[in-house]
C-alpha cells in the first residue's frame, strides 16, 4: 500500500501561509496540557528546543539521549554560525532574500512553504538565544556582529566564536534545565530508543534501553518527536560524532513512517583529509573559514609532484602557478559557493591528479592573502581556535603554511518525511531538525541546520503539535502494558538475543568500515547506476555476513558499548542500501546528489525538474524486500525553477 | 610506535576496580589517543575479551564527553585540548601510560573509564538559566553589550562541562564549572537579573552534591581543556557573598 | 547570614579569608614590634609593659587566639570536606599541574608546621611573660621579669636549635602566606586576570617582608650573642 501523503500546505501567499496556519490550527488548553504526555527522542538544538518550549507550555515531557547530559548531543559541534534574515548588516537581506538563498541552495528539491517558514522565524530564533544568554560576537558599538557563509551575497550569519553550536545548545539545554527544575520536563540520559510503540495506527511510546544497566524500558506518551539527528555514520567516517546514528529514525521507518529522499548526503568540502586506516572520524574545518580563505591546487603538475615529494613547500609556489579554481569557475561567488559545488570542484582537480598530498586527496585552504591583508593577530582573533586544532591534529601551522582539505560526510538532508505540521506518515510522531528531510532540498546551505533545529524545537512544532494534541484531550495516560508494547519488547529483546548469539568473527567496527568504503566509493560525491547497483548488492552481502559473523562480546544486561554499536549498524546496514536504491532512482543530478550520466558539458549537476521534482518518499516493506516508494510532487508557485548559476 | 598501557578496569559502580596491563603495537603517531584505545579494543573483541569502556563521541573537543586522567593528568598531556584531540605523537615510543578514570566522591565510576557526571547537570538545573520563555523576548539588538562584556562572557561560556576541574581538583571541587555558568550570565545584562539568585543555589546545589572547597590552587584552570581561567572563581564568590549579604 | 558561614563553602571560605587577613595584620604588628627590639631593647620592653596584663592587652590576646581558633578549626573542617569529596579512591598517578604553586596544595602541612612553631614560641615567649603576670608572678622560670621581652630574646636565641627551629617555622609561614595573602582576595572576589600578577607579587612581598623582619631579630640576637660569647 502506497502512502497517501498530504503535505497539509496552507493555501494563500507565500509569505502568509505560516500566519494563516497558526491561526487556523486548534490550541489545548493549559489544565488539559497538564494531563498530555511527549516523548522526545534527542536533545540537540531541535529535540532541547521542543522539549524546553513543550515543558513551558505546560505538557509533561520526557526526553532521552544517548549521551551523559543532553548539554552533548552533536549540535554542539557546529562550528561556524546560524542565518537569519535580520538584515542588521543594512546589505539589502530579507525574509525572502533568505528563502530564495535556501530554496535555490537547496537545487530546488525542498518545500517552498516550509523554507518561507524556516527564514519567517530566523529572526525569532536569534532574539531568543540572546535572552537566553547566548554570548554572540559583538561590535564595538555593542550590537551583534555577522559574518558571511557560502551560497549567499549578503552577510547574515551570527556566531560566537568558532563555538556557535556549542553556545546555541547550551541555550536550549539552559531552557531545559529551567523546565527540569520546574518538573515539567523528566530528562533520560543515556538511554537509547531501540523502538517505537503504534497502536490503532498512532504513536504511542517507545521501547528503550538504559544503557548503563542494560534494561529494556517502556515509555508511553500522546505523541512522540524525533529529533535524533542525522545518519552520516553510514559512512563509518564522517564529521558526525561517534555516537550519531539513523536507528531511532529507522525503528519509525520500519515502523511505517515514510523516509525521504535518503541519498541527499550533504559532502563538506573543508575538512582535514584523512590520514590513515586506523582513523576513526574526520574532522570539519569550519565554513567559515572561506571567509578569508583561498582555495587552490598546483598548475604544473611537476608542482604536485614535488609537493607529494616533500621537496616544495606550498608556500613556495609562485601565485601565477597557482589554480584557483573556484575563483577561477564561479567568479561571482568564488571561495563561498555552496558546499555541493565545493565539494565537487575539489574532487574534480583531484581526479584530475592535482590532488596535494600523498593520497592525491587533499586541495588548499590558503590564509596568505588574508594574513598579509588583515595581518596575523585579526586573522588569530578570527580564526585562532581553528589553526590551533588544525594544527594539533596535522603538526602543520596553517599561519606558515595552507591548510589541506579534502570533502567529507556532513549532514544528511533527506530524513523522515513530515508534513507541513512536522508530523510524519505515522500519526502522533513528529520529526524535526536535521532527522526530518523537509527544509534543506538536495544541499544545506551552511550556517542553516542550526537555524532548522531551532526554528523546528522553538517555533514551529509547539504549536503544530497542538494542533493533534486536541484530539487527545480525553485519552487517559498511556497503558504501557498492552499486547503492542509487549510485542516490541519482546522483538527488541528478541533482537538483542540473536546478535550476543552470534559470536562470529568480525567486530561491529571490522564490518561498520566495509560499510562505510562501499558507501563513499559507490554512493559519495559521484554516483552513476553502475556504482549504485554494485553497492545495493554488496550492502546485501555485507548484511548477512553481519547477521552471521559480528562477535558482540560481553553482557547485554550491563554496560555495553559494543552491543549500542551493532544495534546501530544493523540499522545502518539496511538504511545504507536505501540510500543507494534513492540514488539509483534519482536520474537526474541535483546539490549533494550527483550522478555522473546526469552532468553538463562544464561538469556541473544536470538536474531534471521535468521528472524529479519530487519527494521520493521509501515505505518499508521487510529487511530483504523492496521498499516502496511514492512521489510527493514539489509544486513551485512563487520561485522560478532556475539552473543554479554562481558565476555571476 | 608501541605502549604498555595500564588501564583501570571496573566491571560496574559495585564492583572493586583495578589496573590491568596491556600492550599495543604498530601505532602511527598521526593516531589519536582515543584511535588507539579503538585499536586496543578491536584486539581485545578479536581475543574474546571485553574492550575498555571510555566515554567519547564528538572526537572534535567540544562535546565533554571524553574524560581519562591520563599518566596523572586530566585529558593527558598537552594544554587547552581534550583526551580526544591528543595524538600520539605527544609520547614517546615504548612508554607506559596509566589510564585512570575522573576520581571524584560525586562522580561515581560506572564502568573501566567511565563516570557519571550527572551532579553537573544537576548544578545547572539548580539555576544555570535565564528565565525567559520561548517567543517572549525582545530584539536581538535591542540591549547593545559592550563587546568587553560579550567576550568575556563567551571565555567562560566555552565551559564543555567535561568535569576535569573537579576531577583534577585535590579538593574534589566543581568551582570553575560552576564559576563559568555564572559568571558568563552574570557579564550580561540578561543575565544579571537573576544573577544572585542563580549563584546562591547553584553553589548551595554543589555544596549539597558533595563536591569540595575551592583552595585556589589554580589546577582546575592549569586542565581545562577550555582554559577557563580562576578570575571567573573570584566573580562567583563576589557574586554569591554579595547576594549573601544582601539577604 | 550566620548559617551560610557555617553550612556553604565559599562562606567557610569567607571565614578562612577574613580570620587569614586579620592574622596577616597581627603578624606585620608583630614583626615591627620585634624590630625595635634590634634597635632598642629598652624600647622593646615598654612595648612589652604596655602589652602585660592590662585588659586591652588582654582582650587584643583573646581576639587573635579565637581568630587563630577560628583559621584552624575551619581549616579542618574544610579539609575534611575536601577529603571526602575527593572520594575513597585515589589517583595512582599524579603530577604537579603546571603554574600550580607547590604551597596551595600543602597549606594545611604548612599550617601546621606554622601551628607546632607558634606552640613553641607560646611556651618560650608568652608562658613566660603575659601569663606570669596574668597569674600574679613578678618574675618567670628564667628569672626576668615578665615585661623583659629582651632579655628574654636574648636567652631564647643564645641557643642554636631555637634559631634553627624558629627559621623554619618562618619559612614554613612564608610558603603559607604566598599563597594565604593573594587567596584571600581571590576569596572575596577582589581579583581578577589583570589583577592575578599584581595581588601574587603583594602576597610574595608581604610573605618576604615578614620573613625577613622576623628572621632579622632571631639572626641579629643569635649573633650579638655569638660575639659576646667570643669576646
Amino acid at each position: 500500500m502506497a502512502f497517501k501523503l498530504d503535505a497539509k500546505i496552507p493555501a494563500g501567499e507565500l509569505a502568509q501561509k505560516w500566519s494563516n496556519h497558526k491561526a487556523a490550527i486548534k490550541v489545548v488548553s493549559p489544565a488539559n496540557k497538564r494531563k498530555l504526555d511527549i516523548i522526545v527522542i534527542g536533545t540537540g538544538l531541535g529535540g532541547g528546543a521542543a522539549a524546553a518550549s513543550l515543558g513551558e507550555l505546560g505538557y509533561n515531557v520526557k526526553v532521552f539521549c544517548i549521551q551523559d547530559s543532553p548539554r552533548r548531543a552533536h549540535s554542539i559541534a557546529a562550528q561556524g554560525g546560524i542565518n537569519a534574515a535580520k538584515n542588521y548588516q543594512n546589505d539589502n537581506d530579507s525574509v525572502y532574500r533568505l528563502f530564495y538563498d535556501t530554496i535555490k541552495g537547496g537545487d530546488y528539491r525542498a518545500r517552498e512553504a516550509n523554507v518561507y517558514r524556516l527564514a519567517e522565524v530566523s529572526n525569532l530564533i536569534i532574539d531568543q538565544c540572546v535572552a537566553q544568554g547566548v554570548p554572540f560576537a559583538r561590535e564595538y558599538g555593542g550590537l551583534l556582529a555577522n559574518r558571511s557563509f557560502g551560497g549567499a551575497q549578503v552577510s547574515r550569519t551570527f556566531y560566537a566564536r568558532g563555538q556557535t553550536g556549542q553556545q546555541l545548545l547550551l541555550g536550549a539545554y539552559a531552557a531545559l534545565n529551567k523546565e527540569i527544575a520546574a518538573g515539567t520536563v523528566k530528562s533520560y540520559p543515556r538511554h537509547e530508543m531501540l523502538d517505537l510503540v503504534i497502536e490503532n495506527g498512532e504513536a504511542r511510546g517507545i521501547i528503550a534501553r538504559n544503557l548503563v544497566t542494560g534494561e529494556i524500558e517502556r515509555y508511553g506518551a500522546h505523541a512522540v518527536v524525533l529529533a535524533s539527528g542525522g545518519y552520516g555514520n553510514v559512512f563509518f567516517l564522517s564529521t558526525n560524532a561517534m555516537g550519531s546514528n539513523g536507528s531511532a529514525a529507522f525503528q519509525c521507518y520500519r515502523k511505517g513512517a515514510g523516509f525521504a529522499n535518503p541519498c541527499f548526503t550533504q559532502i563538506h568540502p573543508t575538512c582535514i583529509p584523512k590520514h590513515g586506516t586506523q582513523q576513526s572520524k574526520l574532522t570539519l574545518m569550519s565554513e567559515s573559514l572561506r571567509n578569508d580563505g583561498r582555495i587552490w591546487v598546483p598548475k604544473k603538475l611537476e608542482d604536485v609532484k614535488a609537493l607529494r615529494a616533500g621537496t616544495l613547500k606550498p608556500s613556495e609556489i609562485a601565485e601565477e602557478d597557482r589554480d584557483y579554481y573556484l575563483e577561477r569557475r564561479y567568479p561571482a561567488f568564488g571561495n563561498l559557493v555552496p558546499r555541493d559545488v565545493a565539494s565537487r570542484a575539489a574532487k574534480e582537480r583531484c581526479d584530475a591528479g592535482f590532488g596535494v598530498n600523498e593520497t592525491g586527496l587533499a586541495v588548499f585552504l590558503d590564509f596568505k592573502t588574508a594574513i598579509a591583508r588583515l595581518g596575523k593577530d585579526i586573522i588569530k582573533q578570527r580564526y585562532g581556535n581553528l589553526f590551533d586544532m588544525y594544527e594539533e591534529i596535522t603538526d602543520v601551522s596553517p599561519y606558515e603554511e595552507p591548510m589541506q582539505i579534502f570533502p567529507a560526510v556532513h549532514y544528511t538532508m533527506g530524513g523522515i518525511w513530515v508534513d507541513y505540521n512536522l508530523m510524519t506518515t505515522i500519526p502522533g510522531l513528529y520529526a524535526i531538525g536535521e532527522a526530518n528531510f523537509s527544509d534543506h532540498g538536495a544541499n544545506r546551505l551552511g550556517a542553516s541546520a542550526l537555524m532548522q533545529g531551532l526554528a523546528d524545537g522553538y517555533f514551529v512544532l509547539p504549536y503544530t503539535i497542538g494542533d493533534y494534541l486536541s484530539h487527545k484531550i480525553q485519552a487517559p495516560k498511556v497503558d504501557t502494558n498492552t499486547p503492542a508494547f509487549e510485542e516490541a519488547e519482546k522483538a527488541v529483546r528478541a533482537k538483542i538475543a540473536k546478535l550476543m548469539s552470534i559470536q562470529g568473527k568480525q567486530s561491529v567496527d571490522d564490518i561498520h568500515k566495509r560499510l562505510g568504503n562501499i558507501m563513499w566509493e559507490n554512493v559519495g560525491m559521484a554516483r552513476s547506476k553502475e556504482s549504485l547497483t554494485k553497492a545495493i548488492a554488496e550492502i546485501k552481502a555485507l548484511r548477512a555476513e553481519f547477521w552471521k559473523d559480528v562477535k558482540v562480546v560481553g553482557d547485554p544486561m550491563s554496560f555495553n558499548v559494543e552491543l549500542e554499536k551493532a544495534l546501530r549498524l544493523a540499522d545502518f546496514l539496511e538504511l545504507g542500501e536505501l540510500m543507494a536504491r534513492d540514488a539509483l532512482n534519482r536520474e537526474e543530478s541535483c546539490g549533494g546528489h550527483f550522478r555522473v550520466e546526469h552532468q553538463t558539458e562544464e561538469g556541473e549537476a544536470d538536474r531534471d525538474d521535468e521528472h524529479f521534482a519530487y519527494a521520493a518518499v521509501w515505505e518499508y516493506k521487510g529487511m530483504d524486500a523492496e521498499p516502496e516508494m511514492t512521489k510527493e510532487p514539489l509544486n513551485f508557485e512563487f520561485v522560478h525553477l532556475a539552473k543554479r548559476n554562481y558565476k555571476d | 610506535m608501541n605502549f604498555t598501557l595500564k588501564i583501570w578496569r571496573q566491571k560496574d559502580a559495585k564492583s572493586k576496580g583495578g589496573f590491568e596491563t596491556y600492550k599495543v603495537s604498530d601505532i602511527s603517531e598521526d593516531t589519536s589517543f582515543l584511535e588507539m584505545l579503538d585499536i586496543l579494543n578491536n584486539d581485545l573483541i578479536h581475543a574474546g575479551k571485553e574492550p575498555v569502556a571510555f566515554d567519547h563521541d564528538c572526537r572534535e573537543g567540544i562535546c565533554g564527553m571524553c574524560s581519562l586522567h591520563i599518566d596523572g593528568k586530566a585529558h593527558g598531556p598537552g594544554q587547552g585540548a581534550t583526551t580526544c584531540q591528543i595524538y600520539m605523537r605527544k609520547f614517546k615510543d615504548g612508554a607506559t601510560i596509566t589510564i585512570e578514570p575522573w576520581r571524584s566522591a560525586a562522580f561515581p565510576v560506572i564502568k573501566d573509564l567511565v563516570v557519571n557526571r550527572g551532579a553537573y547537570d544537576q548544578i545547572l538545573q539548580a539555576g544555570g538559566f535565564i528565565s525567559v520563555r520561548t517567543n517572549s523576548v525582545p530584539d536581538a539588538n535591542a540591549i547593545p553589550i559592550p563587546k568587553a562584556d560579550a567576550d568575556e562572557a563567551m571565555d567562560a561560556a566555552a565551559c564543555i562541562g567535561c568535569g576535569a576541574c573537579a576531577a583534577t581538583c585535590k579538593n574534589g571541587s566543581a568551582m570553575l564549572f560552576v564559576a563559568a555558568r555564572v559568571s558568563s550570565l552574570a557579564k550580561l545584562p540578561q543575565g544579571r537579573v537573576e544573577g544572585a539568585r542563580r549563584a546562591k543555589a547553584m553553589v548551595a546545589k554543589m555544596d549539597e552534591l558533595g563536591f569540595g572547597n575551592c583552595t585556589n590552587t589554580g589546577a582546575c584552570q592549569a586542565e581545562c581543556p577550555k582554559s577557563i581561567s580562576i578570575a571567573h572563581i573570584a566573580r562567583l564568590n563576589r557574586e554569591f557573598l554579595s547576594a549573601k549579604f544582601e539577604d | 547570614m550566620s548559617c551560610f558561614l557555617c553550612n556553604s563553602s565559599v562562606g567557610k571560605k569567607l571565614v578562612m579569608s577574613v580570620s587569614g587577613c586579620f592574622l596577616v595584620l597581627f603578624i606585620l604588628f608583630h614583626m615591627s614590634m620585634n624590630l625595635t627590639a634590634i634597635i632598642s631593647p629598652a624600647g622593646y620592653n615598654t612595648i612589652c609593659e604596655f602589652l602585660g596584663a592590662n585588659w586591652y592587652a588582654l582582650a587584643g590576646t583573646a581576639v587573635l587566639a579565637a581568630g587563630v581558633l577560628v583559621h584552624i578549626l575551619y581549616a579542618l573542617v574544610l579539609t575534611l570536606n575536601n577529603y571526602r569529596a575527593r572520594g575513597s579512591q585515589r589517583y595512582a598517578v599524579t603530577v604537579q599541574e603546571p603554574g600550580v604553586a607547590w604551597s596551595s596544595k600543602n597549606m594545611l602541612v604548612l599550617g601546621f608546621v606554622v601551628l607546632a612553631g607558634l606552640a613553641i614560641h607560646l611556651i618560650h615567649f608568652w608562658s613566660k611573660m603575659q601569663l606570669v603576670e596574668l597569674l600574679g608572678g613578678h618574675v618567670n622560670a628564667l628569672g626576668f621579669g615578665p615585661a623583659d621581652g629582651a632579655a628574654l630574646i636574648a636567652h631564647t636565641f643564645s641557643k642554636w636549635y631555637n634559631v634553627l627551629i624558629y627559621l623554619v617555622w618562618l619559612a614554613a609561614l612564608w610558603f603559607h602566606l604566598t599563597h594565604g595573602v593573594w587567596s584571600m582576595f581571590q576569596t572575596v572576589g577582589w581579583a581578577n586576570d589583570t589583577w592575578y600578577p599584581r595581588l601574587k607579587c603583594l602576597a610574595n612581598v608581604v610573605a618576604t617582608l615578614v620573613f625577613l623582619g622576623f628572621a632579622a631579630v632571631v639572626v641579629v640576637y643569635f649573633a650579638k650573642n655569638c660575639c659576646c660569647t667570643c669576646c
